[in-house]
């Protein structure tokens, strides 16, 4: 077979472990090579992805219709209550907007969606083409504001300017506009906000679930099934418990520095994350022992029911090796951990937005020969899945036809899952789904595994 | 109560780049490129994934505040080296976007200066650039718009030969492959374009593949100039942004303008033309699919008849199912489409003179909040369109007959018949399923025959 080569210009965002060879620092937290096919998307993606599961306010983007258009009801987000996160609103720009300006078509717009709806607040987003045309945002959304009596929050996240990460900052960015705005003096000192965690399929009802088993209160999950009013208090929290730390840890830092609220990193995914993500928060309140008692009784509980139920699952797949490539690299080290416990190794592991402390720890954690990448792209993944004959590929919409063509497994694990991969259910979740798609008898007729063309 | 509406609420339409790069795609050995910021080229590979299930890899020139300052040339050249290093295509298709339309960017020149600065290194691909500003039209005008880009590209001059170009418009891959067919069984040669019947449905593969086999040669295309004669379907489609206008105009070749043929009087059309222009007579085997049809229709008569739908989709989609519809006895109570071309109703009027009689009316440039203002007042039985009528259809509780693109919801999208007998057949079928359907379901009997 032909050997498949990398892009020059990409060999060191590439890394394989191997003993006794220098270990260069991988290069990342840099823009996409053009032309690589990079699997990541762009400044507005990055803002879309944090404010999306807020469903009491409209997300209005401004701009031509496609970004509107490819971003409607596309996350597994779900809400309790209110479900104006699912519609789509686009200012669906048009060559006369571009010439003499789009400022009035989104006064407008606003004027009228917010009469129709009645949000609690509205989010603007900006897209390349108002970067270009210099429309001032920031004064049709002060002037709306005033005139609806709603918060009307610009988000900066025109596509060039930066990369997926910029985006989160610029979510974060409005996000700290409404932060300290509403009234804390009913919460408890025994409370925190979650961070990070977007109630995709649910997830984040499971965690709360287990944090108040504990005797904590939620004060406000940014944003997973999201409300105005919990965020505007969220600064009344003693702790911020921060998710998927790609996207908030620039809020969890501001958090701290405007008001004091200290953070600590955590994951759901997996049974030794999720236990530590409990036994973390309960440590911080010393003073409460019957927290951290709470939170053992929390895991043992579940443990107990969830560990028999796993064997079955790991006895079936010890031996088979899995690649794993998502947007953020925290979510990289509980897959490890968490196929480990199912008795699968990892030979690739990778992300769209890992930085340099994440992939010096992957680094760390991974076993020798596994390959790890950065703003990977399908010809790569391909590379490595064949050459590592990897049996499995656990990524987003746009890797799994790779893994489907090369005849191998695939995991949904990104934000259009429907099924919830969070907790210690997700962790069942998980090990199911990856043994309903790896030990399927269908692979039989692929051709790699002797199957004919 | 009916609201003031400047903003777009749930579009119906995509946006002009889509189409470019699944045109693009319907050429063997072509690696779709958009020259705008990494999110546009990203999302729309997710999109087309959601139904077509493939790998499609859609390269991006990755803009960065310094490209959109000082003009996008080195990014896009840059990129264009590294997909010929890393993929080998034959063929790259540039779509611009919103992004590098608006500053401006000379692209046919950029790409001039890019064949003369490299052309010592990898094999040169041959360059098509289609222009594709998101904020003119819809996605169908940015397939249109590449399809008549690479034949303006690569069409050459020659000797008239028994050649016939059929332009399809925006189908499936199993319309295609049917298409296929039936020149086949023509004995007609045909250069099809696009032809994404292989790229976007294909088999396992064995090793991997850079470019997913299949698609129409450049080599193919070039004859394009010197066809006997030019298919090209879609009614609202004009000669002066199609292939087959483009073709005519330059190299003489007749263009043979026809709607897609869906229903039986489409479809004679059709096959008619084809008779004219091979000077043979259809193959005994689509006589038969007539025939099957005809007798189905009468089968099934009883269930349609008089059944009260709102369609919605391209336009030229939604002229073609009128038409098919018409001759069931179906009523379409609203004709719409996110699209504007100024010439649906026209269209439909001509199919269907006396529309206003009928109750049947046309809109353009909607998108679904108006068509769901538009439902609670008709109160149809049914919708039909693509899948992202669903949300519309769960809330008021009307069911949704699934066609077109995209299907998201529902297996198989990419699979599904339109066109001809056969994909007429395919439709009635799953209309007459979804009343029956619908009659045992609203039954409290449970009749097992119905």
């Amino acid at each position: 077979m032909e050997q498949i080569t990398i892009l020059e210009g990409r060999q060191k965002q590439i890394f394989e472990k191997k003993k006794g060879v220098a270990q260069p620092d991988i290069a990342c937290d840099t823009s996409s090579l053009s032309g690589s096919v990079s699997q990541r998307a762009c400044v507005f993606c990055g803002s879309r992805v944090v404010l999306y599961p807020i469903a009491d306010a409209i997300h209005v983007v401004h701009g031509p219709i496609g970004c509107a258009a490819y971003t409607w009801d596309i996350r597994g987000a779900v809400s309790s209550g209110p479900e104006l996160h699912r519609l789509s609103f686009s200012t669906d720009l048009q060559e006369m907007d571009v010439i003499y300006g789009g400022e009035k078509k989104l006064y407008h717009s606003l004027i009228e969606l917010i009469e129709q709806y009645k949000p609690k607040a509205a989010f603007i987003y900006s897209t390349c083409i108002v970067g270009l045309i210099g429309d001032d945002i920031e004064a049709v959304c002060r002037k709306v504001a005033k005139e609806t009596g709603i918060p009307v929050l610009p988000v900066h996240s025109e596509g060039f300017k930066g990369t997926k990460k910029d985006g989160y900052k610029a979510a974060c960015h409005s996000l700290m506009k409404l932060i300290g705005t509403g009234p804390i003096d009913e919460i408890s000192k025994y409370s925190i906000n979650i961070l990070g965690e977007f109630n995709l399929a649910g997830e984040a009802w499971i965690i709360r679930q287990y944090y108040e088993k504990m005797g904590i209160e939620v004060v406000a999950t940014l944003t997973g099934d999201g409300r105005i009013d919990a965020v505007r208090r969220a600064h009344g929290a003693t702790l911020n418990v921060v998710q998927c730390s790609g996207s908030m840890t620039w809020l969890a830092k501001e958090m701290e520095e405007k008001y004091g609220i200290p953070y600590i990193r955590v994951s759901y995914f997996g049974i030794e994350d999720m236990s530590k993500s409990l036994y973390d928060v309960a440590k911080y309140f010393p003073d409460r022992p019957d927290i951290m008692d709470a939170a053992k009784q929390v895991v043992s509980e579940e443990v107990k029911t969830l560990y028999p139920s796993l064997q079955k699952f790991k006895k079936a797949l010890t031996g088979k090796k899995a690649a794993i490539y998502v947007g953020g690299a925290f979510k990289t080290f509980s897959l490890i951990k968490a196929l480990r416990s199912i008795g699968m190794s990892v030979v690739l592991a990778g992300s769209q937005t890992g930085n340099k402390d994440d992939y010096a720890r992957l680094k760390e954690m991974c076993d020798e020969g596994t390959v790890i990448v950065d703003d990977s792209n399908p010809v790569e993944l391909s590379k490595f899945i064949l050459e590592k004959e990897a049996d499995l590929l656990i990524g987003g919409v746009k890797e799994r036809p790779i893994a489907f063509k090369l005849g191998i497994g695939f995991c949904d694990h990104n934000h259009e899952r429907k099924i919830p991969l969070a907790g210690f259910v997700g962790m069942y979740n998980f090990a199911l789904e990856v043994y309903q798609s790896v030990m399927s008898p269908v692979w039989q007729f692929a051709p790699r595994k002797g199957g004919t063309l | 109560m009916k609201h003031a509406k400047t903003a777009t609420q749930n579009a119906c339409k995509l946006c002009n780049p889509l189409g470019a790069c699944l045109a693009f795609r319907g050429i063997e050995s072509c690696v779709p490129f958009l020259h705008g910021s990494q999110g546009c080229a990203t999302y729309i590979r997710r999109y087309l994934i959601s139904h077509y299930k493939e790998p499609i890899d859609i390269a991006s020139s990755n803009f960065h505040e310094e490209s959109a300052v000082f003009g996008g040339s080195h990014n896009l050249k840059i990129g264009l080296k590294n997909v010929s290093d890393q993929y080998k295509p034959q063929v790259i298709g540039v779509a611009t976007t919103c992004l590098s339309e608006t500053i401006g960017d000379d692209v046919p020149g950029i790409l001039r200066e890019y064949k003369k600065e490299f052309k010592n290194g990898t094999p040169m691909p041959i360059l098509i650039h289609a222009s594709t500003p998101s904020y003119q039209g819809s996605h169908i005008d940015g397939f249109h718009a590449a399809v008549r880009a690479t034949v303006k590209t690569l069409a050459e001059n020659g000797e008239e030969q028994s050649l016939i170009n059929l332009f399809p418009n925006m189908v499936s891959p199993a319309d295609l492959r049917y298409l296929k067919e039936i020149f086949n069984d023509f004995k007609a040669p045909l250069m099809l374009l696009p032809d994404y019947s292989q790229t976007m449905d294909g088999g396992p593969w064995g090793e991997y593949h850079r470019i997913p086999p299949g698609g129409t040669p450049a080599s193919a295309i070039v004859s394009a100039g010197s066809a006997s004669a030019s298919i090209e379907f879609g009614s609202t489609l004009e000669a002066s942004k199609s292939a087959a206008g483009y073709l005519e105009e330059a190299f003489d070749v007749p263009r043979y303008h026809l709607s897609l043929p869906i229903g039986i009087k489409e479809s004679d059309k059709f096959f008619s033309l084809l008779e004219t222009l091979t000077g043979r007579p259809r193959p005994e085997k689509y006589e038969d699919e007539r025939r099957r049809l005809i007798d189905a229709y009468a089968d099934g008569h009883k269930y349609v008849f008089e059944k009260k739908v709102i369609l919605y989709g391209e336009e030229d989609l939604v002229v073609a199912i009128t038409a098919f519809l018409s001759e069931i006895g179906m009523t379409p109570l609203l004709c719409a489409s996110g699209g504007k071309s100024g010439l649906l109703k026209k269209r439909i009027m001509e199919l269907i003179p006396d529309m206003d009689v009928l109750g049947i009316k046309v809109r353009e440039g909607v998108d679904f909040a108006d068509i769901e203002d538009e439902a609670k007042v008709l109160k149809p039985d049914f919708l039909i369109g693509n899948s992202k009528g669903y949300t519309m259809s769960r809330k008021n509780n009307i069911p949704l007959l699934r066609l077109g693109f995209p299907i998201h919801d529902r297996f198989g999208g990419q699979r599904m018949h339109h066109l001809g007998y056969r994909g007429t057949q395919e439709l009635f079928d799953r209309i007459v399923n979804t009343v029956i359907e619908q009659r045992q379901n609203a039954s409290s009997i449970g009749y097992t025959y119905m």
